[in-house]
């Protein structure tokens, strides 16, 4: 068969995105995708680092039982803080804003997206939730817990909730305008060719978060409204002294934020299948049900909310319909993960920093995934809700899946980004590193959850120390672990080996164009004629629709 | 507890080790496909490792069949997990008929009960071996949730309404109770403790624990003093408004048509928001005691109600009736009499 | 973009210079307002649902504080909007024909009618002002406290009559529903009419033309989904609860 050399590309990039222009106004201004996603980039690591930094500070409180480290008040505080920041500044922008922003047009063969100026204006209203939430932060911070129940965030915080809620508030607009310019891109700017079942499975993916995010959003920004309403006003929207459900606030709130988890997961799947496909050389094994069941996660992940109502005061019958739909939605992610692994077979895998995260993906989300389902199910559920199972469960699937993907996609696109490749030892080292530190703190909040420490507790009983102490170490190591790749990535950024326009050899349409790439991102508009991941002509397919050879020999 | 980690707390609810059982089912399936996806990772990482730089491997196109296969097996498999703790959960949340009642109410950050013969405990909860145990319980501020992790059990305890958790305990021992919904700055604070006992040793506790009115006589008080009895009678037998006397448990019909089951959360809604189930036959008279009562008062007030003869109130052991006789029916005289 | 003609020498001059021809780039605004109108749809959905909620909670103090509501000026002012959306239309099919006169006239009409849905609005909230109905103390100098008709004392329609069953705090929670919703309403409005002004000036400079109309297409697209709103809120708000008396 015939090796995959580099494809023809134009003469060693001269003028790229990056210098193409200099000067702060340059990028301040800019309506390139590829520099607004840059800019995502920077200001999403700082939130980054912030919301790191409350982790580490909860993690060395719950050292000790007795809460001696920080105040009741302080520590309510930090987890708080953490979640939001890491949620809603974090983890909901971080693939789509960064990744989905850079590639989202390369991979359709189009210059940019289709509303550039709205794309620059979506970075702008982050940046300005972001601010409203920083000061509030810096002005004394909210207790709430980052899911504002009521009636605690309405009437007996004394915490600063609306300004807290008005950047969270903004920040909606900025996911919104992002979702509607990918779905808007993804219809409309596909160049000649690039038919639906032609796009990588990135962008289906994207194109499923997206929905999310224009369905979802706007119901979280009418409830904080509501929230900051009676908080103001004094009006009994969702206090029950004043005539109103506080239930009714719970049912809002998880209409929105059980999506948003998938917002969080979603793109960090597609990352996947493009590190499983491109790093094992192989066309995605069942390409259709991996992005048909993008779609199915982002409709069914709308009728599950209930399950985070399981013991807050649901109607029985309303708890087994949910915990039905929630055994549903299951049922597409473990799609993805046979079909992925499946992908595997007789083909040809590489070690390069990005499949490591990828297979750690594979692992973990297993894990959290099938976690999920100890939660969806009813009765074990009423015994684990509120406990530190959910605060494994849920960490393994937004730092084991989403912020495992992102690390994965940032380290395989990076060449591309920053037109320089990373160091490979010390990707592989790190990738190692936060894989085995991640687990060693989350794994044991598994079983002090079932025995029964519930979340949110500042001082503890001592029989559930063991479990905690643990946790702290493999924080410790998991927090060496993403010191690493945020250094050598800086430094690789001028000191790095001058990447090739195809480092991988690979025959996506981002790669077939210089790194980093011009400002229009392709000299011709291509003309795509290959399916999605074809590395062999189509002929050499083997056809496999029987039960029988693939099994037998595994 | 055996070893040096236990993977479970203590057991000690007639349906702990339902919740068990099902975990553990849970886990294995769990255990079992995370060894199988992560072996077959394994090996084909392994066994189909780059050999050489510019090796391409032939394309496969998917299959049906195998899509198929797992979809299907996955679907069945969590369908059982859906129905084996769908009906665990059915029984948990549906308490029994002859359960005692405990009333709960929570506030920043305490936990206050009342048996219903009229002690009252602060963060404890005293109970014997072997009965139903029923809590109803509702919170004078925010949401909490009371959990007793060795029984497998918790709901939430919610500001204007009544929630109800039952269990039955099996062995004796001193168990955690914990606030499991964050309730402010000293939720970590707001936990307790159970004290399962012989049933004789609670009995005797019970007798030391003398000289509280029962719930449900304090409410007849609240009943007489809120001036209750003009329009429900003085032991609730009617009058301008509907008879009270055996009402909980009951279908009642509605102003409209409609039928209500009169249960503790009807009462309460009744007393706060008399306008919104207005009894058949009835004028909406009845002005609301919202901000007049609180939420021990509510409580007892409910108590007064089921006590009622004809009610289906506590069991006959701890029936305030049998601690607090009321006057009969007839010694109070005849019921318009007390109507101004 | 004025640079975009060097990009493409047969292009439209407000042919944007990552879209490969005009027909591109209408389809893209189009498809783009329609995914935001979508949004906006869950945006007021949440309050409809609220509405759902503690309208069967409450059904006596929904219907009394429904009739203490205005429904002479509700009903001019869901004509007003209909017509509104009348004019919008023709200033659509206008640019789309090329008629830039009649188109501009459309567009003025619109925005007049648009502003003339404001200022009803404005009255009734005054009257919500003097009446105490301004919910919780949004108003610290004015919390919410409407004098209440009593039975026998003549009848006055500043106080507020409350139905067997209904308490004032009840009808609180319909004013808070009811300024919510309407207040949302209200400022999509006042985007609209921006939106419209700059519509009436790009036009007056000849911006639009069959070939280029795509923003008048999409404001117009976003102006009849706001109307489509109010169409849902007069019945709920205004209509249903006097039916609810007599019934």
């Amino acid at each position: 068969m015939q090796p995959i050399e580099s494809f023809e590309v134009p003469a060693p990039p001269k003028v790229n995105y990056i210098n193409a222009k200099y000067g702060l106004k340059s990028w301040l201004l800019t309506k390139d995708h590829k520099r607004i996603a840059l800019l995502y980039l920077g200001s999403i690591t700082f939130f980054f680092f912030i919301g790191g930094l409350y982790a580490m500070m909860i993690r060395l409180e719950l050292l000790t039982p007795q809460g001696d480290l920080l105040q009741s008040t302080t520590y309510n505080k930090v987890f708080t803080q953490h979640g939001i920041i890491m949620i809603f500044f974090f983890l909901i922008p971080s693939i789509p804003a960064t990744l989905g922003n850079f590639l989202i047009p390369m991979m359709i063969g189009a210059k940019d997206l289709a509303f550039p100026r709205i794309n620059l204006l979506s970075w702008y209203i982050y940046l300005l939730g972001g601010i409203v939430t920083i000061y509030a932060l810096l002005a004394g911070g909210v207790d709430t817990g980052w899911t504002f129940y009521t009636p605690f965030s309405t009437t007996f915080s004394n915490s600063y909730v609306v300004a807290t809620g008005l950047g969270i508030f903004i920040n909606g607009f900025s996911s919104i305008l992002t979702g509607l310019n990918f779905i808007v891109t993804i219809h409309t700017m596909r160049a000649p060719g690039m038919t639906w079942f032609r796009m990588p499975l990135f962008l289906w993916s994207h194109y499923a978060t997206s929905l999310i995010m224009i369905l979802g959003t706007p119901v979280i920004a009418i409830t904080v409204v509501l929230l900051a309403f009676e908080r103001l006003a004094g009006v009994g929207i969702f206090n029950p002294a004043l005539g109103g459900d506080p239930v009714l606030f719970q049912h809002l709130f998880w209409f929105y934020s059980h999506p948003a988890v998938y917002i969080m997961v979603l793109p960090s799947m597609g990352v996947i299948s493009e590190l499983i496909a491109n790093f094992s050389r192989k066309n995605i094994f069942g390409y259709s049900f991996v992005a048909f069941s993008s779609l199915a996660i982002a409709v069914f992940g709308f009728l599950v909310w209930g399950h985070h109502l399981f013991v807050a005061s649901q109607s029985v019958y309303a708890g087994m319909i949910f915990s039905f739909l929630s055994f549903a939605v299951a049922i597409p992610s473990a799609i993805k993960v046979f079909n992925w692994t499946a992908t595997l077979y007789k083909s040809s895998i590489s070690y390069d920093t990005p499949m490591l995260y990828a297979l750690g993906f594979i692992g973990l989300f297993t894990i959290g995934g099938m976690t999920g389902l100890f939660l969806a199910s009813l009765a074990v559920d009423v015994h684990l809700s509120d406990t530190y199972f959910v605060v494994a469960h849920f960490h393994y699937i937004m730092v084991g899946g989403a912020l495992m993907g992102y690390l994965g996609g940032l380290h395989y696109w990076w060449p591309k980004i920053s037109g320089r490749m990373y160091p490979e030892g010390w990707g592989r080292f790190s990738a190692l590193v936060i894989f085995v530190g991640f687990n060693l703190t989350f794994l044991p909040q598994f079983i002090a959850g079932y025995l029964g420490m519930p979340r949110r507790y500042h001082a503890y009983p001592p029989e559930f120390q063991v479990f905690n102490v643990l946790s702290t170490a493999g924080a410790s190591i998991l927090g060496f672990g993403m010191l690493i790749p945020a250094i050598y990535f800086v430094w690789s950024m001028r000191y790095g080996k001058i990447a090739e326009a195809n480092p991988w050899h690979l025959p996506g349409l981002e790669w077939r164009t210089q790194s980093p790439p011009p400002t229009e991102n392709f000299e011709v508009t291509p003309i795509v004629t290959w399916e999605a991941y074809e590395f062999a002509p189509p002929e050499e397919t083997e056809v496999v629709g029987k039960f029988g050879p693939e099994l037998e020999r595994i | 507890m055996q070893g040096w980690i236990p993977l479970v707390p203590e057991s000690a609810s007639s349906f702990s080790w339902h919740v068990d059982a099902l975990y553990f089912y849970l886990s294995g399936v769990t255990l079992f496909f995370t060894l199988l996806i992560s072996g077959v990772l394994i090996f084909f990482t392994v066994r189909y490792r780059r050999r050489t730089p510019y090796e391409i491997p032939r394309p496969i196109a998917g299959s049906h069949k195998l899509e198929t296969l797992w979809t299907i097996i996955p679907f069945l498999i969590a369908m059982t997990m859906f129905g084996w703790g769908a009906k665990l959960y059915f029984e948990q949340y549906k308490p029994p008929a002859n359960a005692v009642e405990v009333y709960v109410v929570g506030k920043q950050w305490m936990w206050k009960l009342q048996h219903a013969t009229g002690q009252r405990e602060i963060n404890e909860l005293h109970v014997p071996v072997g009965r139903k145990i029923k809590l109803i319980m509702t919170s004078e501020d925010v949401i909490h949730d009371f959990f007793v992790p060795a029984f497998r059990t918790k709901a939430d305890v919610v500001p204007g309404r009544y929630t109800t958790l039952w269990f039955e305990a099996t062995k004796p021992g001193k168990y955690h109770l914990f606030c499991a919904e964050y309730c402010g700055m000293n939720h970590s604070g707001m936990t307790g403790s159970v004290y399962v006992m012989e049933p004789r040793e609670f009995d005797n506790w019970l007798a030391g624990n003398t000289s509280n009115t029962s719930p449900a006589a304090a409410g007849q008080q609240l009943f007489q003093t809120l001036g209750c009895a003009s329009c429900h009678g003085a032991n609730g037998e009617g009058g301008r408004g509907p008879t009270l006397a055996g009402l909980v448990g009951r279908d009642t019909p509605l102003e409209g048509g409609q039928t209500v089951r009169a249960d503790e959360a009807y009462i309460r809604e009744s007393i706060l928001n008399p306008g919104a189930k207005i009894v058949a036959g009835f004028q909406p008279i009845m002005p609301t005691f919202q901000g007049q009562v609180t939420e021990d008062q509510l409580v007892q007030l409910v108590a007064f109600i089921k006590s009622l003869p004809g009610g289906t109130g506590a069991t006959p052991g701890a029936s305030p009736a049998a601690a607090n006789p009321l006057p009969s029916p007839r010694a109070s005289g005849s019921p318009t009499q007390n109507i101004r | 973009m004025s640079h975009a003609a060097t990009q493409d020498a047969h292009g439209h001059p407000a042919l944007q210079h990552h879209f490969e021809n005009m027909e591109q780039q209408r389809e893209a605004g189009t498809i783009g307002m329609w995914v935001f109108l979508v949004t906006e749809l869950m945006f007021f959905g949440g309050m409809f649902l609220a509405y759902a909620l503690y309208r069967s909670f409450n059904p006596a103090a929904f219907a009394s504080a429904s009739n203490h509501l205005d429904i002479t000026l509700g009903a001019v002012n869901t004509g007003v909007l209909i017509v509104s959306s009348f004019t919008m239309a023709m200033a659509v099919y206008f640019t789309q024909v090329g008629k830039t006169r009649p188109q501009i006239i459309c567009l003025v009409l619109t925005l007049i009618l648009g502003l003339t849905f404001l200022g009803i609005k404005a009255v009734e909230y005054h009257d919500k002002y003097t009446d105490h109905l301004i919910p919780g103390h949004l108003i610290p100098s004015r919390p919410f406290g409407p004098a209440v008709q009593e039975e026998g004392q003549p009848l006055d329609h500043h106080k507020l009559h409350l139905l067997p069953g209904a308490t004032v705090r009840q009808v609180e929670m319909f004013y808070w529903i009811y300024f919510a919703m309407t207040g949302m309403h209200a400022l999509h409005m006042i985007i609209g009419a921006g939106l419209l002004t700059y519509l009436i000036i790009f036009s007056l400079r000849g911006r639009f033309d069959p070939e280029y109309h795509g923003p008048v297409e999409i404001i117009g697209l976003y102006w009849h989904f706001v109307d489509i709103v109010w169409i849902f809120l007069f019945p709920l708000l205004y209509l249903l609860g006097r039916h609810f008396e007599h019934g």
